[in-house]
């Protein structure tokens, strides 16, 4: 583990990215004691501009905080990345463990099925389940997970084709191992470190997806949300810069620091890639 | 003699976090016209990073030449511009390499890289090139040339695309070709015909070549001159006869006693107890083709046809064949790793075959194997204590038990009970392979299967391991089937051979008969293969 | 068998592939329908403002709405096979209509960009590449780690606050300017004009992708043992990068190009309603406002159809890249 933080932090913008992605981290989780009204509320004037009226990035045409959206909107991102992720890793682990274990008829459907998923465009399938289900957190998490699944399953596939070759794991099946041991045991810790990185990375895809979600209206409509405020200042874009900008920067900048952290994630576990570069 | 090469006082660099300063030092060589210098060594001796350092290919930045000179008709090699160098390589020094699946271009048909080289050094019409790459091909034996040029490196055999790397590299009649384990990859015939190939070249062209390889018995076959390396030092040179049979330096002659003589060892007398019978074999794979692939038909592969043999009681029966000969199928099918599709698997009387998982637990402890790759065999994530000690634990006995145990057969392979709770990775190949005999050991096996144990070893950890073995099996009671390519090996290990080639036995009797007396033409072929067969080591080392 | 012949085969096998994962997404499609809250003669009730409910069920009857869940996936099977895919309701017109329609507006969008992130994501990776570590390596990595955490929707807004309102350089919104009745070349340029933003706006994300790609391929490549076959035959540098590792390295770009066609199609939703752009991906959009479930379905079973499609392509010039496709 020391080693692994020594290796990590060689990688400097990886460090930066932990750095801003804490800070998210930090402004998510004092939202509500900084903002303790609910950011869809009218909180003073319309149109103010940064540092005027006292908001800090401003107001938009209803007179809500954007600061404040920019707060309470870093708790959705997160949360709803985070779950995704979970969601999607964990189905994606599953059918790919099984497929690449098992082989055969069950690795040929499960990855046919794999494909499918993978050719349907996935953002507007996204859009289908969400508008089928009804826009909420629970759906959208469902959506983003079940678009995402299938990376995770095609990579988990291919380590646990080559690894269950391997003869470590023959010499698992000679003294008469199970197979959930073997597939839990002894083949999954050897192909997490490429299960963590992606993982990572899908967090990042998770929160872009959520925000174009957002944005076009599909949202919770009891949270708020970046895509959401952005969605919402479009037409106020000659009048109102600011009420679509700063959004948007919050999601760059969480976005950015998700993959530096990714990428220093994969240089700091996989040492074959580390010297290349 | 007027040299065609010339090293002195070589160093080469390695960067600061290597384990240590230098891959090579101080290394004197040197190569006349119409010679073959072997240079051989272990691995980590330098012996390809200075064949390297000749071409100018070391893996700059992070290692260089810091010190010495490689003098060409002359010419520093390693301070001449990089424009010189580029006209120097391909033309008047060219060199092979160990993969020839992967030194050539995937993409490129072979027409195409031979024609690069004649496009590169000589201004000649496209015509001529033409015709030149094709008398290349027919003078390095491949079969339809025309055919050839226009194929890619994925449509040729192993042996095919060595011989094409050779063309390339001969285009241009270079005074030097630098051979970088050019056979390794090979199977023992095919290595037969390249090592014939490269020196019917070398005599026809007069040229030098500086060939690198760790196996003593290639090193018979071809070399005029021989230098010995170890550690980055070359210990020794001389002259082919007088390093093979006199050896001056401890180093060498401890190399040449670990080379595993040709000779086989006394017969012992056979048991009448058979632990092991197999009868009418049969495994065949299906590849390509699938249920929803809808991709053409499935071709079947026969890996094992009725393969029958016995094994008794403390006997080692070796299984030889080449590549694709379905050796380890067989081993990996009596072990029941594989599903064979017929035959019988005898274990004291009890057919393994029909026996599903459930009821096969029971019967694994009393078969173990040792894999062949002491890296990939042991899992990187499982200290060592735990890798020995779970099969006992699968098999039913106590953690303390279990331990105890693994503690005990870490101190029989010859490692101290240290090892215990570390990781694989620090340790290395041959103590990973002593690793993977106590992991078999721990279910107190009768019967071990052994799948090329030594093969991816040092010639002289090689030695140390069949040692082991040899030990083992006469302390437990062994019987062994012993799984190799390599005819040394089984010469000194094995009491009866078996040897298969298409996933069929030809022949099998004890193995003094097999090798004094094959009846099979494929035997016959195998045992003509082998490298340094007119080669005894060690033989006239005790008259010196 | 010589190459052409091996190609081809490879080509029907994969034109093959595709028919099950075709059929898949039909099956999908209809069961994403009835997932749905209410069906079509809810919707059209719901439209004539008052219905019978014996009216309702005749209706049910004619369009087979009471018949097994499985007689009715028979049913859109055969309806699909006739590119009859429903009827929209708000439109009042079929789906498949309105969708051919919007098709060549969105397609004209997704090959442009295509051709955009995909060239210059080739280009700005193998000039980082090959500067390896240099200033241009470092400013094209920067500028790709960027634009690859930009959402698409802000930027299109950013460009339009800066390209539009500021600087008045390109239109806003649509596709072309229908007041003016321009004919002939006139409206080429003038859709031309319109295309810019759009293309860029959807093309950033991509070319990041692609470019980092394609860097890390030509890396990876680069020390491969051909490379140092290449070396010793005296090649030069230029040859070795630009003929050996080059050809190499395009071929998982290639492959990623096809894979990314699906997102692409996804991410032109997103651009056409910040454009107003005419396309499937604004009717996408109206659709959603509308509660169009029908036609939402029938965009998204064209737009799978279209990936299946693309990657057909994309496995024809993949085929042209590497002789090894029939090893697989």
């Amino acid at each position: 583990m020391r080693n692994f933080w020594a290796l990590f932090r060689r990688n400097r913008s990886a460090v930066l990215g932990l750095c801003i992605l804490a800070i998210v981290f930090v402004v998510a989780a004092t939202a509500q004691l900084f903002f303790p009204e609910d950011p869809f509320s009218l909180a003073g004037k319309s149109m103010s501009p940064p540092g005027a009226e006292g908001f800090l990035l401003g107001s938009d045409s209803l007179g809500r905080d954007v600061a404040a959206g920019i707060a309470h909107g870093a708790k959705t991102s997160l949360l709803i990345g985070l779950l995704a992720t979970l969601v999607a890793v964990v189905i994606g682990v599953l059918m790919g463990a099984i497929a690449g274990y098992y082989g055969g008829l069950i690795d040929d459907l499960l990855m046919r099925i794999t494909e499918m998923f993978q050719t349907i465009p996935s953002f507007i399938f996204a859009i289908l389940l969400v508008a089928i289900m009804k826009p909420s957190i629970e759906s959208i998490v469902v959506a983003i997970a079940v678009v995402s699944w299938p990376a995770v399953a095609r990579l988990v596939r291919g380590e646990f084709l080559s690894l269950k070759n391997r003869e470590f794991v023959q010499a698992c099946h000679t003294v008469g191992m199970s197979d959930a041991r073997i597939i839990l045991g002894e083949i999954l810790p050897n192909c997490l470190s490429p299960v963590i990185v992606i993982g990572s990375l899908m967090v990042a895809t998770a929160i872009l997806i959520e925000s174009g979600l957002a944005f076009l209206g599909l949202g919770d409509p009891n949270i708020m949300s970046w895509g959401f405020q952005i969605g919402a200042g479009r037409t106020l874009l000659r009048s109102a810069w600011w009420v679509c900008t700063f959004p948007g920067i919050a999601i760059l900048l969480t976005v950015l620091a998700i993959n530096l952290v990714g990428e220093g994630l994969n240089d700091a576990l996989n040492p074959r890639l580390r010297e290349r570069t | 003699m007027n040299n065609l090469l010339d090293i002195r006082d070589l160093h080469i660099a390695l960067p600061a976090s290597a384990q240590r300063p230098f891959a090579v030092e101080a290394a004197d060589l040197h190569l006349a016209p119409n010679e073959i210098l072997c240079v051989v060594g272990e691995s980590g001796s330098g012996k390809s990073l200075t064949a390297r350092a000749v071409m100018g290919l070391l893996p700059k930045p992070h290692v260089r030449v810091s010190q010495g000179t490689v003098e060409f008709q002359g010419e520093d090699l390693v301070t001449v511009s990089e424009a010189r160098l580029r006209d120097i390589r391909g033309s008047d020094i060219s060199m092979i390499f160990q993969e020839p699946m992967t030194a050539l271009n995937p993409v490129m048909t072979i027409g195409k890289q031979i024609d690069e080289v004649f496009r590169f050094h000589a201004r000649m019409p496209g015509q001529e090139r033409r015709d030149r790459a094709l008398a290349l091909l027919a003078d390095v034996h491949l079969p339809n040339p025309d055919q050839i040029m226009r194929a890619y490196p994925h449509e040729l055999s192993g042996g095919q695309r060595q011989r094409a790397m050779i063309a390339m590299a001969l285009a241009l009649d270079p005074k030097i070709l630098i051979a970088d384990e050019p056979t390794t990859a090979l199977d023992v015939t095919t290595q037969a015909q390249i090592l014939k190939l490269i020196k019917e070249m070398q005599a026809a062209h007069d040229t030098g070549v500086l060939f690198i390889t760790h196996d003593f018995g290639v090193v018979a076959d071809i070399a005029d001159r021989v230098a010995v390396m170890q550690h980055g030092r070359v210990v020794e040179t001389g002259s082919a006869n007088q390093v093979l049979n006199a050896p001056a330096h401890p180093y060498t002659k401890s190399l040449m006693a670990a080379v595993p003589s040709l000779t086989p060892r006394s017969a012992r007398p056979r048991s009448d107890d058979i632990v092991l019978e197999v009868k009418g074999l049969e495994k065949t794979y299906r590849s390509g083709g699938s249920f929803l692939g809808l991709g053409g038909g499935a071709r079947l592969v026969k890996a094992a046809q009725d393969v029958t043999f016995d094994l008794r009681r403390g006997e080692t029966l070796g299984i030889v064949g080449e590549s694709g000969s379905g050796k380890s199928t067989v081993a990996r099918c009596v072990i029941r790793l594989h599903d064979a599709n017929a035959g019988e698997i005898l274990l004291n009387g009890v057919d393994l075959r029909p026996l599903d998982r459930a009821a096969m637990r029971p019967h694994r402890a009393k078969m173990q194997m040792v894999f062949q790759d002491p890296y990939a065999s042991l899992n990187p994530r499982t200290k060592v204590g735990r890798i020995i000690a779970q099969g006992p634990i699968i098999q039913g006995a106590s953690q303390a038990e279990a331990e105890t145990k693994a503690r005990e057969l870490l101190k029989i392979v010859g490692l101290d009970e240290g090892a215990f709770d570390r990781f694989p990775h620090e340790f290395s190949g041959g103590q990973r392979q002593r690793i993977g005999v106590a992991r078999a050991l721990a279910l107190e096996p009768e019967v071990l299967v052994a799948d090329e144990p030594v093969s991816a070893l040092d010639v002289s950890i090689q030695d140390q391991i069949l040692k082991l073995l040899d030990e083992i099996r006469v302390r437990m009671n062994l019987s062994m089937v012993f799984i190799t390519h390599d005819l040394r090996v089984a010469a000194q290990v094995c009491d009866r051979l078996a040897v298969m080639r298409n996933g069929e036995i030809v022949e099998q009797g004890a193995t003094a008969s097999v090798f004094e007396n094959p009846t099979h033409e494929y035997t016959k072929a195998l045992l003509d293969a082998v490298p340094g067969k007119e080669w005894t080591p060690g033989a006239d080392m005790q008259v010196v | 068998m010589d190459h052409f012949t091996k190609r081809l085969r490879y080509v029907l096998k994969r034109l093959l592939q595709a028919v099950p994962i075709i059929l898949a997404i039909v099956i999908v499609n209809f069961f994403l329908l009835q997932l749905a809250e209410g069906d079509a003669v809810d919707v059209l009730a719901g439209e004539a403002g008052s219905a019978t409910p014996e009216y309702m069920a005749e209706l049910r009857a004619k369009f087979g709405l009471d018949q097994p869940l499985i007689v009715q996936l028979g049913l859109y099977l055969k309806n699909v096979a006739l590119f009859d895919l429903g009827y929209s309701f708000r439109h009042e017109m079929p789906v498949l209509d309105l969708v051919l329609d919007r098709f060549f507006a969105t397609m004209l969008l997704m090959v442009s960009t295509i051709v955009l992130a995909v060239g210059f994501g080739i280009l700005l990776g193998l000039l980082a590449a090959t500067g390896l570590n240099t200033w241009r390596d470092t400013a094209i990595s920067i500028f790709a780690l960027i634009t690859y955490a930009t959402p698409l929707f802000w930027v299109g807004l950013m460009l339009i606050v800066v390209f539009s309102l500021n600087l008045g350089w390109f239109p806003t919104s649509g596709m072309e300017n229908i007041a003016m009745f321009y004919e002939g070349w006139d409206r080429v340029w003038d859709i031309a004009h319109h295309l810019v933003l759009p293309t860029i706006t959807l093309s950033l994300f991509y070319l990041a992708l692609y470019t980092r790609l394609m860097r890390a391929s030509m890396l990876e490549q680069a020390g491969q043992d051909y490379v140092t076959t290449a070396r010793a035959k005296g090649l030069t540098e230029r040859r070795i990068m630009f003929v050996h590792v080059l050809r190499n390295a395009l071929l998982p770009v290639v492959t990623m190009a096809g894979v990314q066609v699906g997102a692409l199609i996804g991410g032109s939703v997103i651009v056409e309603s910040v454009f107003a752009w005419p396309g499937l991906g604004m009717l996408a959009f109206e659709a959603l406002f509308a509660r169009d479930l029908n036609l939402l379905l029938g965009i998204f079973l064209l737009s799978a159809l279209l990936v299946v499609a693309v990657n057909l392509v994309v496995d024809i010039i993949y085929s042209t890249l590497d002789p090894r496709i029939e090893v697989e």
